[in-house]
């Protein structure tokens, strides 16, 4: 049997602008299938414009620096592309699309990154075992997408969608932010759930209180558009107690 | 590669291929051309008197004054009337590959793409619908054409015709008197309820399309109807102006529903006058689809005359590139308890332009009645338009009314959430376009909103190469 490569997503030294404006200075990151990386940093560090910009949102422009997947460059792969080669985001603001289901959403979805279509029976049951987990009910799923959700039910909605789809690599952008405990619970488990040997995450999150739930292997602080410390989880319990202030002097 | 409908070339359609079966009348508009199409149809003195009637009318009413251009309109370079007999059909070997392949694309099925092409003069399926059609005939159900009707019903006819739409209504309904041909008779006697929707694909011996065909609905008390029209596969057409009539009564307590799609070749004028007179208790329901030709005006419209008359309006109207689409709904109040509600939404591409006009009139008198519009267009790029001219009159102040309007784009963040999860831009924006159109297209029955659905992503998909 074929064996897979381990899926590798690399950031070199990447700089981002954003309507002529600075946003990234030189990030680099490096996430491999398995692991687990938890992105933290205050409000306007740059965290969403990076996942942004993995994903190939046209409005933001690479000025300098490189995003390799596997070791190829993604910057002329247009968003579609990036997602078929196994990459998914997580959006912190999930479009509303009103009309369209989200079950037949994900099923266009998930066969455009297949050669066959999946088995309507296969994808019942898959959409039955992934909504089970994530306390999922059917009037949900049946629901237009994200219409009239509310932001706990688009989070939960967004984590279902990363289940169903299966990707190599996922960046979570603050999929944490705004939840209610008991909604928090229930997303990190999804998350721990979801996580494992086959899949690589990037768990942007500027609240150190659902890594209560999934322990990283790695913990990066963005400041200003630069990953300023790296380090395990040692270093989201440090930031939780101590703040971003201390950091940001040794920084300078 | 991909073969787009619009590249099909309209002019190596030959629809002349027995030249010998057709019988054309000369060009332009005359009372002796008049004379010679009633001659043809071997009608009653009385409807010679209408036409001409209507031919006078016509000439003396100016065009609208409002609304798009019809200035390219050019009434004396119009054939008015095409004999057609069941000989009257292209071989299918003749039909162009594009063609062929459009069916193919549609998913039209082989029987009915011979149909549509005009190589078989009767819809081959017929006989499966034989049964469906005693049992109508047994409960004294009338479907059957116009110029069958006008020969077998006189009377009937007679009582009905163009007395909900008059020939002085508009200039085109005057036209259209004067003219008319084809079109459907549709007769439900009192209580009687049609279970399936008649649909005039399956109509026997009808003449398969008309220029100015008449459509005459008759529910009787209590009965119950669903007429279907229409077909999406492109209609290829040498005519440059469509001009129908569609009359609805809706007797006490009756319910019709009328769905028509339709697919126009681009360069058609397609002016239509519809209306319903909708009696106490009774609704009446008008669902269409309509894309293509090069500029239509339909503005269905609803009398509610009776107390606790109800009217519903669903559309959807695609503009794409060429063409202008002006399309509404009136709806007049008359009656105490009477209700409306419009739901109209467009689509704008390239060229197109989508324009709503609609008028809502609420009589003094018609005492608690209600009406809701509301109209929804979705602009699919930098070049397209569309513009909301509603027209509102309340004179009673006890009615309730209300409006609203939407105009929108797609977004690019919309674009890029679906792109993210893997479709590509036309798949996302297609998906984007069908969900908008959605509350209005399942209410399209399930054959014909399958077909709108690829209709739409294959003129979606001209956008994604071009934008």
């Amino acid at each position: 049997m074929k064996q897979d490569l381990i899926a590798e997503l690399e950031i070199r030294d990447l700089c981002v602008s954003v309507e002529d404006k600075k946003i990234l200075n030189g990030i680099s990151l490096k996430v491999r299938q398995g692991e687990i990386h938890a992105l933290m940093g205050p409000n306007g560090s740059g965290k969403s414009t990076l996942a942004m910009t993995v994903m190939g949102f046209p409005k933001f422009k690479i000025t300098s620096g490189e995003i390799l997947l596997n070791g190829k460059n993604v910057q002329e792969m247009l968003p579609h592309e990036r997602a078929r080669a196994g990459l998914f985001l997580s959006f912190q603001y999930p479009s509303e699309v009103p009309g369209v289901n989200m079950l037949s959403f994900l099923r266009n979805a998930l066969n455009a990154k297949r050669e066959t279509p999946i088995s309507i029976t296969d994808f019942q049951k898959l959409v039955k075992e992934k909504s089970e987990f994530l306390k999922i009910d059917e009037s949900f799923t049946t629901r237009p997408l994200n219409v009239g959700f509310s932001g706990g039910e688009k989070k939960r909605s967004e984590i279902f969608q990363l289940a169903v789809l299966q990707p190599k690599i996922a960046l979570l952008d603050e999929t944490d932010s705004g939840l209610d405990i008991d909604t928090l619970k229930t997303v990190a488990k999804g998350i721990k759930q979801i996580s494992g040997p086959n899949i690589g995450i990037l768990l942007i999150t500027h609240y150190q209180r659902i890594l209560n739930y999934i322990t990283p292997h790695y913990v990066h602080v963005m400041i200003d558009g630069r990953i300023v410390k790296s380090g395990g989880k040692e270093l989201a319990e440090k930031l939780e107690a101590q703040g971003y202030d201390w950091i940001k002097e040794t920084a300078k | 590669m991909k073969q787009e409908l619009k590249d099909i070339n309209l002019d190596k359609y030959d629809f002349k291929t027995s030249e010998k079966n057709v019988l054309k009348l000369k060009k332009g508009l005359s009372v002796d051309v008049i004379r010679e199409i009633s001659k043809l149809k071997n009608e009653p003195g009385w409807m010679l008197d209408f036409r001409l009637k209507s031919f006078k009318i016509f000439k003396n009413k100016p065009m609208p004054s409002w609304g798009p251009d019809l200035k390219e309109l050019n009434f004396d370079d119009i054939t008015y009337f095409v004999k057609t007999g069941s000989e009257k059909t292209s071989k299918w070997e003749e039909v162009p590959e594009e063609i062929k392949e459009t069916f193919e694309k549609l998913g039209v099925p082989e029987a009915e793409r011979k149909f549509l092409a005009g190589s078989v003069a009767v819809y081959e399926a017929e006989g499966v619908y034989h049964n469906i059609k005693e049992k109508w005939e047994k409960q004294g159900v009338i479907f059957t054409d116009m110029d069958t009707a006008l020969q077998k019903y006189p009377e009937l006819v007679k009582q009905y015709f163009m007395k909900c739409v008059p020939p002085e209504d508009n200039k085109f309904s005057a036209l259209h008197g004067a003219v008319w041909s084809g079109g459907s008779f549709v007769f439900v006697p009192k209580g009687v309820k049609v279970e399936l929707p008649l649909q005039t694909y399956f109509r026997m011996n009808a003449e398969k399309e008309g220029q100015f065909e008449h459509t005459l609905i008759i529910a009787e008390p209590g009965s119950e109807v669903h007429y279907v029209e229409g077909c999406t596969a492109p209609r290829y057409s040498s005519h440059s102006l469509h001009s129908a009539v569609v009359e609805i009564y809706a007797k006490e307590n009756s319910k019709v529903r009328y769905t028509t799609v339709q697919n126009w070749a681009k360069n058609i004028f397609n002016l239509n006058t519809k209306r319903a007179i909708v009696e106490r208790n009774a609704r009446i329901e008008w669902v269409s689809g309509s894309l293509g030709s090069y500029i239509t005006m339909l503005y269905p419209s609803s009398m509610l005359k009776g107390e606790n008359a109800s009217a519903s309006h669903l559309s959807i109207a695609f503009a794409a590139d060429g063409t202008w689409k002006d399309g509404g709904a009136k709806v007049i109040h008359f009656a105490p308890h009477t209700t409306s509600k419009v739901v109209a939404k467009s689509l704008s591409m390239g060229s197109g332009v989508a324009v709503y006009r609609g008028l809502a009139r609420i009589n003094k008198g018609a005492l608690n009645s209600r009406s809701h519009m509301q109209c929804d267009a979705l602009i699919l790029d930098e070049k397209s338009r569309s513009d909301t001219y509603p027209h509102n009159e309340v004179y009673e102040s006890t009615a309730t009314f209300e409006h609203e309007a939407s105009v929108g784009k797609i977004s690019d963040e919309q674009l890029f959430y679906l792109m993210s999860r893997g479709l590509s831009e036309s798949e996302a924006k297609s998906m984007i376009v069908l969900g908008f159109l959605d509350d209005v297209l399942k209410e399209i029955p399930m054959e014909f909103s399958l077909e709108m659905n690829r209709l739409i992503k294959l003129e979606m998909g001209k956008l994604g190469a071009t934008g």
